[in-house]
């Protein structure tokens, strides 16, 4: 188990030189003088040399790379071109409220979608299977916007239970990260909950049906433990396997919500570096985000053989 | 011979009075159960007995109140000793399930929760029913486990499902049912799926339990030998109805009804059929056969497996050869190898004389023809989502056979395994299981192999069906010469079918002969224990009546 880990581990390596190399021929490789494309079309020719100096675009390729590369290594992630300021600094601005609606909205996803999976396969084709269905296709349907719009629409304008915008940290207490965070994690989890509640309904219909929660039953088992203490246990896998990929997919995908709710996450600080032409920012959000799958993939591999036993490495 | 108990003073345990299930939900209100009337009594063992949709498992799931949600009980009633079932809550039922009547299943393999470990699925009933303390529940698992003599308690106590053979899972599956000791034990075809000296163990496990514990048995096999070695009484049943019951001896030697006959001549006998006159050219020559698992590894050596030990043996036209074990005997690795779907670690295999053990998978196509398959089970051998034409002709299509030949082909096919023409047109699921394997064997000479391997291709069919895929193979062996490599685990098929015989035990051939010297005077220690272990080997079904003596050779 320990030396499938490191090897895991290792293996995040090759995978993470692969992506280095694209964001770094990214650049190198559009057509013109990377420079040019930096500076933007009102630059004079003195501007354009003291970018290429700057990024050192006079030495030969291979050499640019492990500097780069080597940089890299120490978090230096290149200083932006419009702000003037560290982009490791930039990003660990926007990083917080990313991460901290992620995390909620996997946490309301999962708390809402699970049982709703559960109840769906367990009253399989009854009115409550059809209506979590019905909400299925909602949730995956209507865009995240039109959702967040409606969201601020009833409880912000209408009932004004939480501010309609805004963000306010975690460490300025619960409640008030909770009131401005709310909504967005609501929005952002319609899509979550018709995913996780359909996976988890798909797999408890298929494990339901297998012959140990007939022996679950033949037991005198109670509905309860055949459904959670059985039957859930066994469907974990392929449920974990979408929560995992969710939340790797919030962390790169906010970029409507954090709009929608005037939120300051990464998703924004992207959309902006890309109309900016930010390009050592754009380069280190592919960097990070890239990363962040890799990683959440690796925890997801490995979390399986904590649900089943027979996966062990 | 038969167990001669009389359990007419006994207390009755269970009885069903003119139990009926029906399904709502079909036109008709189509029954599926009409009118059971079943008495088990106080330590007597009652065999339920009948081919796959006679009823017997809804029988046994309407007594536990499991019956799935489509079937509904339409009359009759349930009395556990005395109580009616049939009104009571399902919190009620729950109660009585495990604690007062408990099941065992089929499927060990499947049957336990593979996330969950065997101790903790066996205190799970006692948590379910009992108020004990954890320490009791604990010393009472342990002290169950001892009982169905399952080695090391502790370490199995702590294991998983998966990390236990399929006996000591049977074992753990009685522990959890018996635990609460429930009057009455429903075993649904609990041996079915285990081999026949494993088999004979549980049979035993289950007697010294009900003799200790006096429970009640209903038993539910469709295996004949099953029957004459267990049963105080049996119950034969045919679509949804009871035709006859009585005590063993009297049902085995003179059954009344016409269906009880019919199922007791379709019992393979065990005792082998003379071999066909050898001919001389051989099609397939196996020699020095050996298929190692593992071994590999960067660091340092990885535990091997010697799957197939110098194997050897040779086949001619016409002739069937048997290859019969255990599972995990080697087997199914034998007919892999040669069917080149795994790669043998070495040894030659002569199809026709040239070597195809080292040949490439491009050097391998135009011998591939000649060696077809038909696999166990026909469920999942046929695509579903392809009709039958689709399935059959898409091999000779590949050898450059024209469409309308093909088809021409497939078409006299169905004639010869015994379907109808529209029968191309259909998908499989539109039918039964021993049609299935008709298709499947009809697939397979669509490409006019000169060697059908058949891995327990009739093992999952009930005795009358088995008996006419054997006759089919066997008509197709006389009209088109084809040799058979028949793998199977069970001794009276072999006997049936096969001219000679090879017996595998742990990667090695430990007897090779004609089946009718192997079968009836077997010189290894390993033969004669699998001869021993089959079921009701000293009954002669079809003619109702005590096998003859044969002379049993001395070991040499």
């Amino acid at each position: 188990m320990l030396g499938y880990i490191l090897r895991r581990c290792l293996a995040v390596i090759p995978v993470m030189l692969l992506v280095a190399v694209f964001v770094f021929l990214l650049l190198r490789l559009t057509p013109g003088d990377p420079a040019a494309i930096i500076a933007g079309d009102m630059a004079t020719p003195a501007q354009l040399e003291r970018i290429r100096e700057a990024m050192g675009l006079n030495q030969p390729l291979h050499i640019q790379f492990v500097t780069w590369v080597g940089r890299l290594l120490q978090g230096d992630l290149g200083v932006s071109l419009i702000s003037n300021t560290p982009v490791s600094a930039m990003i660990a601005d926007r990083v917080g409220p990313t991460f901290s609606i992620a995390i909620l909205t996997i946490i309301i996803s999962v708390v809402l979608a699970v049982p709703m999976g559960v109840l769906a396969a367990w009253k399989h084709r009854s009115g409550a299977d059809y209506a979590v269905m019905t909400f299925s296709v909602l949730g995956f349907s209507v865009p995240v916007f039109v959702v967040g719009y409606l969201f601020i629409l009833v409880f912000s304008l209408q009932l004004g239970w939480f501010p309609v915008q805004g963000y306010t940290p975690l460490a300025q207490g619960l409640g008030a990260f909770l009131s401005n965070a709310i909504l967005p994690a609501l929005t952002l989890s319609t899509i979550y909950v018709a995913l996780i509640a359909r996976m988890t309904r798909a797999n408890m219909l298929e494990v339901l049906g297998e012959d140990y929660i007939r022996t679950a039953r033949a037991k005198g088992a109670p509905e309860r433990t055949v459904l959670f203490r059985h039957a859930l246990r066994n469907a974990a896998v392929p449920i974990l396997t979408v929560i995992g990929t969710g939340f790797a997919l919030l962390i790169g995908g906010v970029v409507v919500t954090e709009t929608v709710f005037n939120i300051p996450g990464i998703g924004r600080l992207t959309v902006d570096a890309i109309l900016a032409r930010d390009y050592p920012v754009i380069q280190a959000m592919i960097l990070l985000t890239s990363f962040l799958y890799v990683l959440v993939n690796l925890l997801i591999d490995l979390s399986y053989s904590l649900f089943d036993p027979r996966i062990r490495y | 011979m038969f167990k001669t108990r009389n359990h007419n003073d006994a207390p009755v345990v269970l009885q069903t009075s003119g139990l009926t299930v029906s399904l709502p939900e079909t036109p008709g209100n189509l029954k599926v159960l009409k009118s059971i009337d079943v008495t088990i009594r106080h330590s007597e063992t009652v065999c339920l007995v009948g081919e796959s949709g006679s009823g017997k498992s809804v029988t046994s799931l309407a007594i536990m109140g499991l019956l799935p949600q489509a079937l509904k009980v339409a009359g009759g009633s349930i009395q556990l000793q005395g109580r009616d079932l049939l009104p009571l809550s399902q919190a009620q039922m729950r109660d009585l399930r495990a604690a007062r009547v408990a099941m065992i299943f089929q499927e060990p393999m499947t049957a336990l929760n593979p996330v969950l470990r065997v101790g903790d699925q066996i205190m799970e009933v006692m948590e379910l029913h009992t108020d004990l303390p954890a320490a009791e529940r604990r010393r009472r698992a342990v002290a169950i486990m001892e009982q169905v003599h399952l080695p090391d308690v502790d370490r199995i106590f702590r294991s998983y499902p998966h990390q236990l053979s399929g006996g000591q899972r049977q074992r753990i599956m009685i522990a959890m049912a018996l635990v609460l000791e429930p009057v009455l034990l429903i075993a649904d075809e609990p041996t079915t799926a285990l081999d026949v000296t494993t088999q004979k163990q549980i049979l035993a496990l289950i007697d010294e339990l009900q003799q200790n514990h006096g429970t009640a048995v209903l038993f539910i096999t469709h295996d004949m030998g099953v029957v004459a070695e267990i049963a105080d009484t049996v119950y034969v049943m045919k679509r949804g109805e009871i035709v006859e019951h009585g005590p063993v001896d009297a049902l085995l030697r003179q059954p009344r009804a016409e269906y009880t006959r019919q199922l007791l001549k379709a019992v393979p006998s065990l005792s082998p059929r003379p071999a066909r006159p050898e001919a001389d050219d051989a099609v397939l020559r196996v020699e020095r056969l050996n298929k190692i698992y593992g071994g590999g590894g960067i660091l340092r050596k990885l535990p091997q497996a010697h799957a197939a030990k110098d194997v050897g043996f040779t086949l001619s036209r016409g002739r069937t050869l048997g290859i019969v074990g255990e599972s995990g005997s080697g087997k199914s690795t034998v007919a892999r190898c040669i069917m080149r779907l795994i790669d043998p670690s070495s040894g030659r295999i002569m199809l026709d004389g040239s070597d195809i053990a080292g040949l490439s998978r491009a050097a391998l196509r135009p011998h591939r023809k000649k060696l077809q398959v038909v696999f166990q089970d026909p469920m999942r051998s046929l695509n579903p989502r392809w009709t039958i034409a689709a399935s059959l002709i898409e091999g000779p299509l590949n050898y450059g056979t024209s469409r309308a030949d093909a088809l021409a082909e497939a078409a006299r096919l169905m004639d010869v395994v015994g379907l109808p023409q529209d029968a191309l047109g259909r998908y499989p699921h539109q039918f039964s299981g021993g049609q299935r394997q008709r298709i499947a064997i009809a697939r397979a000479v669509m490409m006019r192999p000169d060697v059908l391997v058949a891995d327990e291709a009739v093992s999952a069919l009930d005795v009358s069906v088995q008996a006419q895929v054997l006759d089919l193979l066997h008509q197709l062996q006389r009209d088109l010469e084809i040799a058979i490599v028949f793998i199977t685990h069970d001794l009276r098929v072999a006997a049936q079918i096969c001219d000679d015989v090879i017996v595998m035990q742990r990667g090695a051939v430990v007897e090779h002969g004609p089946a009718s010297e192997v079968l009836a005077a077997p010189a290894h220690a390993y033969t004669r224990a699998l001869i021993d272990a089959a079921p009701g080997r000293s009954w002669d079904f079809q003619n109702f009546r005590e096998m003859p003596k044969v002379p049993h050779a001395e070991p040499a």
